[in-house]
């Protein structure tokens, strides 16, 4: 259409027109980078652990005195807790996800204690543990009960300690045994003595998934490594899990507290928790700060509009007697209203190209800084098309104004 | 000061004449500005120093008892803490002005009160300079002395707020603390106590609470108290409890105080003869890799300003620079269309000077009242902070310096916008606007 005309008043114009440009630009930069940083913390919170979260619930017991066999009250508790109506299994486990406990411990494939090994959270639980917790077999093999070991018989055992079997999570399997079956080998993690892996699952991620995985001390765990053991400990150093229909956790949990409390005086019981409600709590910091992302870029859009709108009116203002003497001479409304539009066009595409490499060139900074992935080309058309919508709707009210005036218009000043 | 009185009424004047533009770059002044306050003042809380004029002389030691794997490099980053073990060696040998070892732990407290369930509290378990050492600020009675240390007394400090839940607040010197099944007898009671951060023990999280109870370490040791925190063991372990003396295992935070920061590197020698000593006999492995870090260093290598805050500082001065632009541009277009003013103006004597001048001032008008704008939307989003599930929520406080700050990059961030206009304006010639007009 009529580019030329419109790139000569922009030329006269720089400043004006350069201001518009950087504010898009700078709004398009951000703006990509803001949508990235909520898309990866989205990522974060559906973190999936592979357990059947919706249908758990944990309670602890400590102990602050003692109170005779351990072990013979632990079997007691869950007995009375697989009593519970509506207790559809029951567990002992040593580290319970999104709880504030996480240990990492090195696996070897080898005897050799100084063979480099692989960080993993151990999960620890009796052999109903696999089914209580809804993970799914994809390969081998559950524990069997024979096979299962008291924490402090293996405390006890000494140089003799040994963990029959495992289960191992995929990724722990395939970066222990690259392109072969996990199953049926055996991997070195719980003092000297072997212990045979009997079955992979497809998903157990560490107990903290990406934040403070192994804190600043550990070996950390990124790669989400865990594996299962039949070993179980007393309610001293474990959880009890209980699984139940989401429906009638509320009675459960009640219940569940009330049969641990008269065992002993020397026991505390912690209120019963949901592992739904664990995890909502766990991933808080990470659901704020996408608000205030999404918070930052609302703002920083409208205030960009804005920006437009009165940068735009201001011009319309300026430019009356042109608009009127086109009038005159014979353009339409739609003329001069796609010639405004038009204008913005221009403009936003500037902006938008130039805020594209500060789009790149923040988020490689990020990188540096932030271990942040590298920005998806995707979100270059998505930031491109909103600005673009956003220039449009925010000229469209100058422009219409602009377009009603009357050829007369021009003649008055 | 007569032209500045002329040159606000004008600045008013020409607000009034249009509303919406100025209200709009109030507004959009005021949002930027907010938005950098509130994330300046979290960072500024959390990255300011904890112990100031003492910061230079703490040190945190930390030693290379970890086993050399293959292919780990000779000065590779030491075991955050130590074992107890070698704690107990260094308090033994005690070379510096005051050191201390302790850890986290918890507290299964049994009140006297039948009223009270039994609860758990946060607990340290600690050698006595700790107090000392740390500045902490006591209501009742004291710590206590190397000997108590030694005899591993059954005594006990607690904090001002478990004073008040178990006591009413009362002075509880003297009295009875049964943690678990043993009776403490508590000799001092704390004053309200914040480290921020918690840089003594990073373990349990920057900017978690300071402990409820305090007792020595030797004595939490004996009754098998536990402890909280991380800890990192390697080696063979089999038949050991981590907690024991010989236990290959890391859980110890060690501090020593020195007369002056120039005292570090001859520490520092002392402490590579001590792990030599250790490599001679056989427990360590290697004697190189000890580190000896001071307070801000100390916090400075374990990140403990999350890095979300200096994420949050530079979107929001991402943001504010949006809103500068915006405002340069809308006082640009003021400026163009009060093109005729200022022809009236400069052809009645004004000179360039002036009308800069009166330009500059309507811009920091206008910064001044996108400041207080700002101050109550930083106001507000301290508040929301706080009611955020972050760790350190609480500690989001605007303080004096903040405040001054806030005014004053408002009024310098709306200066600098008002610079390209304000130039603009002076450079109108007055003969060819009285023409046009």
């Amino acid at each position: 259409m009529e580019l030329m005309p419109i790139l000569s008043t922009l030329r006269r114009h720089k400043t004006a027109a350069g201001l518009i440009v950087l504010e898009v630009a700078l709004s398009c930069a951000i703006v990509c980078n803001a949508l990235h940083l909520i898309v990866q913390r989205q990522t974060h919170i559906h973190t999936p652990s592979g357990l059947a979260e919706s249908e758990l619930v944990t309670v602890d017991v400590a102990g602050i005195g003692p109170v005779g066999n351990l072990d013979e009250i632990t079997s007691q508790d869950l007995k009375r807790l697989s009593e519970l109506p509506g207790v559809q299994g029951v567990t002992i486990i040593n580290q319970v996800h999104f709880g504030n406990q996480s240990s990492i411990s090195t696996v070897r494939t080898s005897a050799d204690d100084r063979a480099p090994g692989v960080g993993a959270s151990p999960f620890q639980t009796d052999v109903q543990g696999l089914r209580t917790l809804g993970l799914k077999l994809i390969e081998g093999r559950d524990f069997q009960p024979e096979e299962q070991v008291l924490d402090n018989d293996f405390t006890a055992a000494g140089e003799n300690a040994q963990v029959p079997a495992v289960i191992l999570n995929r990724t722990l399997a395939r970066k222990l045994f690259p392109g072969e079956s996990a199953v049926g080998k055996t991997i070195y993690t719980y003092g000297s003595r072997p212990s045979q892996v009997v079955g992979v699952v497809e998903t157990l991620s560490p107990p903290q998934p990406i934040a403070g995985s192994g804190g600043i001390d550990g070996p950390g765990n990124p790669d989400g490594y865990a594996l299962l053991a039949p070993m179980r400990n007393s309610f001293r150093g474990g959880s009890f899990v209980l699984r139940v229909q989401p429906g009638q956790q509320e009675a459960v949990m009640k219940a569940a507290e009330a049969a641990l409390r008269p065992v002993s005086d020397k026991r505390i019981v912690r209120p019963a928790k949901r592992l739904v409600d664990m995890r909502q709590n766990y991933f808080a910091q990470d659901r704020a700060m996408i608000w205030l992302l999404g918070g930052v870029c609302v703002a920083l859009l409208l205030v960009t509009a804005f920006g437009i709108v009165g940068l735009a009116s201001f011009w319309v203002q300026q430019r009356t007697r042109m608009i009127g003497t086109r009038r005159a001479l014979g353009a339409t409304r739609g003329q001069i209203l796609r010639y405004f539009q038009l204008e913005n066009f221009l403009l936003s595409t500037a902006g938008i190209a130039l805020g594209m490499g500060a789009a790149y060139g923040i988020n490689l900074a990020l990188i540096r800084s932030y271990e942040m992935p590298l920005l998806p080309a995707f979100y270059l058309p998505v930031g491109a098309l909103t600005l673009w919508a956003l220039g449009q709707l925010a000229v469209l009210g100058p422009a219409r104004r602009a377009a009603a005036l009357p050829p007369v218009a021009a003649l008055r000043f | 000061m007569n032209m500045l009185g002329y040159y606000l009424d004008l600045a008013l004047r020409s607000f009034r004449a249009s509303r919406g533009l100025s209200l709009l770059m109030i507004l959009a002044l005021g949002l930027g500005i907010g938005a950098c306050m509130t994330t300046l003042t979290v960072y500024h809380v959390l990255g300011s120093n904890p112990i100031p004029g003492k910061s230079e002389r703490l040190f945190y030691v930390q030693l290379p008892a970890q086993p050399v794997d293959r292919g780990s490099a000779a000065d590779e980053e030491p075991p955050q803490q130590l074992t107890r073990f070698d704690a107990e060696a260094l308090l033994r040998a005690g070379q510096a002005k005051r050191q201390v070892m302790m850890s986290g732990g918890n507290a299964a407290i049994r009140p006297e009160d039948p009223q009270l369930q039994p609860f758990f509290t946060s607990s340290r378990w600690t050698s006595a300079d700790f107090f000392a050492m740390f500045d902490v600020p006591f209501e009742y009675g004291s710590g206590w002395d190397a000997a108590a240390d030694q005899a591993e007394a059954r005594v006990a400090v607690i904090s001002r707020k478990l004073n008040d839940k178990l006591f009413g607040g009362a002075n509880s010197v003297g009295r009875e603390l049964r943690i678990r099944e043993h009776s403490f007898r508590i000799i001092g009671v704390l004053k309200d106590w914040k480290p921020t951060p918690h840089y003594f023990d990073l373990t349990r999280g920057a900017f978690t609470d300071a402990a409820d109870v305090l007792a020595p370490f030797s004595t939490a040791a004996r009754l098998n108290l536990g402890s909280s925190g991380s800890m990192s063991c390697w080696g063979d372990m089999v038949g050991k409890q981590p907690r024991d003396l010989n236990a290959p295992c890391a859980w110890v935070q060690y501090w020593v105080e020195l007369e002056s920061a120039g005292q570090a590197a001859e520490f520092k020698r002392q402490l590579e003869a001590y792990s030599k000593a250790q490599k001679q006999a056989g427990r360590y492995e290697r004697d190189t890799g000890v580190r000896l870090r001071s307070v801000m260093e100390w916090l400075e290598f374990s990140e403990v300003l999350p890095s979300d805050v200096a994420l949050q500082v530079w979107l929001a001065f991402g943001f504010l620079l949006v809103c500068l632009t915006n405002t340069v541009g809308l006082l640009l277009a003021k400026s163009l269309r009060r093109s005729g003013e200022i022809g009236v103006r400069r052809a009645l004597g004004a000179t360039r000077r002036a009308i800069f001048s009166q330009f500059l001032v309507e811009a920091g008008t206008l910064g001044l009242i996108g400041g207080l704008l700002g101050l109550a939307l930083a106001g507000l989003g301290l508040w929301l902070v706080r009611l955020s599930p972050a760790p350190y929520a609480h500690l989001a406080q605007m303080d004096w310096p903040m405040l001054g700050l806030t005014l004053g990059l408002s009024l310098l961030a709306s200066l600098l916008a008002g610079l390209l206009p304000a130039w603009h304006a002076a450079g109108v010639s007055p003969a060819r606007q009285l023409k046009t007009q």
